[in-house]
């Protein structure tokens, strides 16, 4: 075994790995499609933002995402469902189950049939799901000039920019180009596919009020909202990260071990 | 190979009835093995452990799956969020088939770089071929079930591609369909046949190795065993390197498991399947690429598809393609640049597969499939008539042609 053969397999082993991460990247640059006047001259700039979940140690800023929920009861929930977001979940995030409770008790869900057969509502249970605000897709899209709010259980692992797509979104706003003609009940915006969205732009200072004093700015509530569907989009993370280094350290003593056991045994050979 | 002898008296009373022990013993212990397979040999046990991380995984999902339209999104999810450790199985098993094709490219190309697929071993080969189609049959059937975006219009893409076989090309689709459109019913056949066929993929496993044990492994001189002096029992030696190997994977694995499982991923693919919404870019998993460049490099839809079953079957008769009684690339000096621009041209038209059919993208497709019809049909067969090999080893506890040390 030389270091050319090692090298050599290795590169072999790379160049397969590499040709794998490529087309993520590519597609998405792909579908930016051609050159039309509705294409922005410049584009409003989105801080770039360090997420507390990204990286080996990541984890998700509680308080923040805390705060997203918030925000998202308060704005997004009037037309986004979060269908896969259950209350008891917010347990992961640090709340108590009383506050679990009282959360859940200001919505109320379908009860099963009851004896006459009659479907009345009652109070939700932190194992409740969140209420979905249309009863189906018809209802969501006639509610919304034809448009479909998407779900957004998994939006932030659903776009292929990830955790950089919802701040884009809601900082991407402004006055169209000129020339560039915006349809009826649609908004323009630079970061969405075609410039064109039919949301009108969500947040507005103090839009919520946040129970921790917080200032509920433009701003925070984006890193905020953010912050709480990151967790919503992939709530085992922080387990997944953690469970991942232990069985790292593990799997490197235990690959040294194997080594130097696979030397003592060809000692006899080489 | 003498029979050893079991002290353990239960031992030695199956024995006598099913000798199991003494197979063991004979395929794992005693099997004698080049001394000189260098860390590209580990590819075979490790593909193979490939395989059992992926029945387990698999087996475990399938208690929590619901194969139907309404629900399997839906049920994916629960995997990954409610069922004890379901996130970690079900990444494991997502993950786990690129790691498959990962490990058996690399246990492909490592046969034919060192001529691994020449007499004695055509059939171990061949075998091997058939692995890889079923593998891609599971992995493409696999991949539809999560029911995301990507499920559907790959399942849409792939099956409609039979509609290109004249006359019956039609009927056939709609009876892999189970209807008129990829729905329920087609959703459940492949949660079925996705169950079915890694099983079939271990029978032939385990032809694949009775075929290797025949003859052996082929080595990185690729010259044959001439004495005992060649070999070395297959345990302690292979099943200590293997381990070491097997740690190594297991190390790189479950760190991708652990920090970036998406990251071969499709974002579309958490989106749930929406027959009326189609994606801007419908791409297939990052191992079915290369062919999927091919399929589109011809302009004929029917052309495409033979093409790309072609560059499949091209390998069932590259024993008698590759004329060369040298097995080694190492002493094929024309081969060995050969077997790298065959290498580059893979991963280019891996590239080419993942960019819009469109521009220099259609060129270099064509380009590259040409090469690789062209490397199997015409320039392997010329160089089993022209090439000069460099002087073989006597044998291979005898590297150098002269005797002496290398």
């Amino acid at each position: 075994m030389t270091l050319k053969q090692i090298s050599s397999s290795l590169f072999a082993g790379l160049i397969l790995f590499a040709s794998a991460s490529i087309p993520a990247s590519t597609a998405s640059a792909a579908g930016a499609g051609k050159e039309t006047a509705c294409t922005p001259k410049t584009l409003p700039t989105i801080p770039e933002q360090k997420w507390s979940f990204q990286g080996i140690f990541g984890h998700y800023d509680h308080d923040s995402a805390l705060r997203g929920f918030e925000v998202y009861r308060g704005v997004c929930a009037s037309c986004h469902s979060l269908n896969l977001f259950a209350f008891r979940n917010l347990s992961a995030l640090g709340a108590t189950e009383d506050e679990i409770k009282g959360v859940a008790q200001e919505y109320e869900v379908p009860a099963p049939p009851n004896d006459e057969g009659e479907v009345v509502l009652r109070r939700a249970l932190p194992s409740d799901h969140f209420p979905k605000p249309f009863p189906n897709v018809k209802a969501a899209a006639a509610a919304n000039g034809g448009a479909i709010p998407p779900d957004l259980s998994l939006i932030v692992k659903a776009r292929p920019d990830f955790e950089a797509h919802i701040p884009k979104i809601l900082g991407g706003y402004m006055d169209a180009p000129a020339g560039c003609e915006v349809g009826e009940g649609r908004y323009y915006n630079a970061y969405y596919p075609g410039y064109q969205i039919s949301m009108a732009p969500p947040l507005s200072p103090d839009a919520v009020t946040y129970n921790d004093g917080t200032a509920a700015t433009v701003e925070q509530m984006t890193t905020d909202i953010n912050n709480f569907l990151a967790f919503v989009a992939e709530p085992k993370l922080e387990e997944r990260k953690q469970t991942g280094f232990k069985v790292i350290i593990f799997l490197v003593i235990l690959t040294i071990l194997l080594y130097l056991a696979k030397r003592e045994v060809w000692r006899k050979v080489h | 190979m003498s029979s050893p002898e079991f002290s353990n008296p239960i031992v030695r009373w199956i024995e006598y009835r099913l000798p199991v022990f003494s197979m063991l013993n004979h395929e794992l212990h005693e099997y004698p093995t080049p001394r000189n397979l260098n860390y590209m040999w580990n590819f075979g046990s490790l593909a193979g452990f490939c395989l059992v991380i992926m029945i387990v995984s698999g087996i475990v999902l399938s208690m929590n799956y619901t194969a139907h339209v309404d629900y399997a999104f839906a049920s994916v999810e629960r995997i990954m969020r409610d069922v004890d450790f379901g996130w970690l199985i079900r990444y494991i098993h997502m993950n786990g088939a690129s790691f498959f094709f990962i490990v058996v490219y690399i246990h492909i190309f490592r046969g034919l770089y060192y001529g691994s697929y020449k007499a004695p071993r055509e059939l171990l080969w061949i075998l091997g071929v058939v692995i890889l189609l079923l593998m891609m049959a599971t992995a493409f059937m696999g991949y539809v079930l999560p029911w995301g975006q990507m499920s559907f219009w790959g399942a849409t893409v792939i099956t409609n591609l039979f509609s290109a076989i004249p006359l019956i090309g039609e009927n056939i689709v709609t009876w892999l369909w189970g209807g008129f459109t990829v729905d329920n019913p087609t959703l459940n056949r492949f949660f079925s046949l996705h169950f079915l066929l890694p099983f079939v993929i271990a029978g032939v496993v385990i032809l694949h190795i009775a075929a290797l044990h025949q003859h052996g492994s082929n080595n990185p001189l690729g010259i044959d065993i001439k004495n005992k002096g060649d070999t070395i029992p297959f345990h302690p030696y292979y099943t200590v390197k293997d381990m070491f190997g097997l740690g190594v994977f297991l190390t790189i694995f479950m760190a991708v498991v652990s920090f970036a499982p998406n990251y071969m991923g499709h974002p579309d693919n958490y989106v749930e399947a929406n027959p009326l919404v189609t994606p801007a870019h419908i791409v297939p998993e990052w191992y079915f690429l290369p062919f999927y460049a091919i399929l589109r490099a011809v302009p004929d839809k029917l052309g495409g598809v033979i093409a790309m079953f072609a560059a499949i079957a091209v390998l069932f008769v590259l024993p008698w393609l590759d004329r060369s009684p040298i097995r080694s690339a190492k002493f094929r000096p024309v081969y060995f640049v050969l077997f790298w621009v065959l290498l580059a041209d893979c991963i280019l038209l891996g590239f080419c597969g993942a960019m819009p059919a469109e521009g220099i993208w259609v060129v270099l497709s064509r380009l590259g499939t040409v090469y690789y019809f062209a490397h199997f049909i015409i320039l392997l067969p010329l160089l089993g008539l022209y090439e000069r090999p460099i002087d073989l080893p006597l044998s291979i506890s005898k590297p150098s042609p002269s005797g002496t040390s290398a």
